[in-house]
């Protein structure tokens, strides 16, 4: 055995003796995690296979919920339209947040202001917020519509139509989370290597071929990066949706969690609804296993 | 021989003088005393009435030397939060408003809330000036099970009116409908596209959009269910007609967009001032004479719905405070259920136009009645609407899902699809949901 070799044992044995003795430090963390994420988790299992109505109990019914939740079509609907909005509300911010974080990585005057302004969005509170657009997306008296007519265009039905509602909503889920991904592109601009570029200009390409070929492909991780937490972000968005909509017109922006909202607190489904949120658990779980996948593929060497 | 123990005696005996006096007095006018030093929780659904609960709160506690606690919760949230905490068996509050047109047949199904006939009946408990008779025989019927249990004591029946502009009616040279054909029709002239102004307005967003289908449907004079609770009424001709008159108003005399109305896009379009009527609670009427929130101070009026093909009638939504079965604490709790709607708070809820209590005497009280905000025209039109109340929903235990079903049928007619399928879709898809809610 080699004197490294025997020294690395050394050490490993160590570590095993930390992790030993000192287990009961870890254990209040443990205790947390079980109650708050273990036990409800569990729970919804269980949940999930009774029905359970407040005023009659709890009663054994086995598979039968999953089973209901592949015959029901609001179900369906509410997957398809969960996942539009999250296309819509993660393709847009991704673009204007890149196209941003490229424009604020220029020098120019005020910069410091102008990037400040840009991200007050993010910062405010999305009921609020979304109480402030549903003002202004009233098809009379909103105030879209009045620049829409004052500028010679078509007034919009914004939220107030089932056709437009879903990429209304989008609008304002970018509106609020541009900013965010501009931030994490600024940082992976501000950490890219000068040299590619000074090599592409002696060769004469231009602006847009050295953000194409070189740029781009620099920031991948970056990007991948804001798209996992938009896509998870989008997927379980529902304050926005809920304070602006309710689902509605009819059901036409019911995504996923306002159905799952709908059953377990306004019809007291709540066996029905727990199956309804393992399957947006998984559903979740996959598209970030994926999105995570991707990253790894794409991992800046 | 005077002793010291019979001065102690006699001393001991005048000390105890004005306990007996008070008891005295307790039997021959009543205790509000009797459960001091309790303390009690109550839950409220945030509204202009809670406003003038929270606002007396401090009299109650003087006079009782109960202390209270309360909480405003917007209706959408206490209503869940009440239902699971009371299956939970440990309610965190002893007094609950109850929001009778959602939650009656699922309270009353679960036993969640006292029987509060045993207190009324029992005048260690109830004032003998709280006049229970006085309270309106609608409200009363809301708030009485199908069993006879009566588990929370009416406050307030929230009408539904028609709020209408005089000033639009004036320049058309038209009078106030006297019919729902006659309403569709004067609908139908004020309406002009070009000028943004329509005849009117009413809510189309799904569930919320309910209660003005069902105005329509009581000119039928026919309700949504069976009187049993166990069969739709919802396809037969008269339910048809109904659906076809809310479809007409709101596809040919509504704003664009009026399919994602609820009563706050109507209120503000109406207070614009280029709406003819529209159709909602009366709980709404204060902001349309604030001038601040309003273009249409002196031109709005409030008339009774008129009257449809057989018979005329106000949608009524009754609000009521109940106590929990769970409650440790009935009788402070029941001691303020009946100050909440005693004369003295619906008669200052009826003043500050906070509401439209249940007790008929606060609307012929001069004290209240004289300086009334909204004036006599608003006054009548509650009056008349509260002689032909109405329930507005069913009452089943799963109204929500039958308001969001039926309110998609509507909202699907706006957007041009037709009634009659609408419904019939609609009443097959709900009425397996009644069967089962009926069997369980």
């Amino acid at each position: 055995m080699s004197a490294t070799t025997a020294a690395a044992v050394g050490l490993a044995r160590r570590r095993a003796n930390y992790a030993r003795r000192y287990w009961v430090f870890a254990v209040p963390a443990a205790v947390v995690v079980v109650a708050v994420i273990i036990f409800p988790w569990l729970f919804t299992v269980f949940m999930s296979l009774h029905e359970w109505d407040p005023s009659h109990g709890l009663s054994w019914v086995g598979l039968s919920n999953y089973a209901t939740l592949l015959s029901d079509t609001r179900f369906g609907w509410a997957v398809l339209r969960t996942l539009y909005f999250s296309v819509l509300s993660v393709g847009a911010p991704l673009i204007l947040g890149v196209a941003a974080a490229v424009c604020f990585n220029q020098r120019f005057p005020l910069r410091g202001v102008a990037r400040t302004i840009f991200i007050l969005p993010m910062m405010a509170t999305p009921v609020a917020i979304a109480l402030v657009w549903s003002m202004m997306f009233h098809p009379q008296l909103g105030v879209l519509n009045y620049i829409l007519t004052s500028l010679g265009l078509p007034p919009s039905t914004w939220t107030y139509a089932a056709n437009t509602v879903i990429p209304t909503l989008a609008m304002v889920e970018t509106w609020q989370w541009t900013p965010l991904v501009m931030l994490i592109v600024l940082g992976g601009l501000a950490s890219l290597p000068q040299d590619p570029y000074e090599a592409a200009r002696i060769d004469g390409a231009s602006g847009w071929q050295s953000f194409r070929h070189i740029t781009l492909p620099l920031l991948w991780p970056f990007i991948i990066v804001a798209a996992v937490i938009r896509t998870i972000d989008a997927l379980k968005s529902f304050d926005v949706i809920y304070v602006i909509t309710q689902g509605g017109p009819g059901t036409a922006s019911e995504t996923m969690n306002i159905f799952l909202y709908q059953e377990a607190f306004a019809y007291y489904k709540l066996g029905y609804a727990s199956a309804v949120t393992l399957v947006f658990f998984a559903l979740i779980v996959v598209i970030s296993l994926v999105m995570l996948k991707l990253r790894q593929r794409e991992k800046w060497q | 021989m005077i002793r010291r123990r019979t001065i102690l005696q006699g001393s001991a005996g005048l000390l105890a003088m004005p306990a007996i006096v008070s008891r005295a007095n307790a039997a021959s006018s009543f205790d509000w005393k009797q459960f001091k030093g309790q303390h009690i929780e109550v839950s409220l659904t945030k509204n202009p009435r809670s406003d003038v609960l929270q606002k007396h709160q401090k009299e109650f506690e003087a006079m009782t030397g109960i202390s209270v606690g309360s909480e405003q919760i917007p209706e959408q949230q206490q209503r869940p939060k009440a239902a699971l905490e009371m299956a939970s068996g440990h309610p965190s509050f002893d007094v609950l408003m109850v929001s009778l047109h959602v939650s009656k047949r699922l309270f009353g199904s679960a036993h969640w809330l006292e029987d509060m006939r045993p207190y009324l009946a029992n005048p260690q408990l109830t004032a003998p000036d709280y006049d229970f008779a006085d309270i309106g025989a609608g409200a009363v019927k809301t708030a009485t099970q199908a069993d006879g249990r009566m588990d929370s004591l009416p406050l307030n029946p929230d009408l539904w009116i028609i709020f209408w502009n005089k000033a639009i009616f004036k320049a058309a040279g038209l009078a106030y409908p006297s019919s729902m054909d006659e309403l569709l029709t004067t609908a139908r002239h004020l309406t002009d596209k070009k000028t943004g102004t329509y005849g009117f307005v009413g809510r189309g967003l799904k569930n919320a959009n309910l209660p003005v289908y069902t105005s329509w449907l009581l000119g039928q004079d026919q309700l949504t269910v069976t009187p049993d609770g166990k069969k739709l009424l919802t396809d037969t001709p008269e339910a048809i007609w109904a659906a076809d008159f809310y479809a007409k108003t709101m596809r040919e005399c509504a704003p664009p967009g009026s399919i994602g109305f609820n009563w706050n896009e109507c209120q503000t379009s109406f207070a614009q001032g280029k709406i003819g009527m529209w159709l909602d609670g009366v709980g709404f009427s204060a902001p349309l004479i604030d001038p601040k929130a309003s273009k249409i101070v002196h031109d709005v009026g409030f008339a009774v719905v008129p009257k449809g093909p057989k018979a005329q009638h106000s949608a009524s939504f009754v609000d009521s405070m109940g106590i929990p079965a769970s409650s440790k604490k009935k009788g402070a709790a029941y001691l303020y259920c009946q100050w909440a709607t005693s004369k003295k708070i619906m008669g200052e809820i009826l003043r500050t136009g906070s509401g439209t209590p249940a007790r008929l005497s606060v609307y012929t009280d001069p004290n209240v009645v004289k300086d009334n905000k909204f004036g006599k025209e608003w006054l009548q039109a509650v009056m008349d609407s509260q002689k032909i109340s109405a329930p507005g929903l069913p009452e089943i235990i799963p109204v929500t899902e039958f308001r969001d079903t039926f309110g998609v049928a509507l909202t699907n007619m706006i957007s041009g699809a037709d009634p009659a399928k609408e419904m019939k879709r609609a009443t097959a898809e709900f009425q397996p949901i009644l069967d089962k809610s009926n069997a369980g």
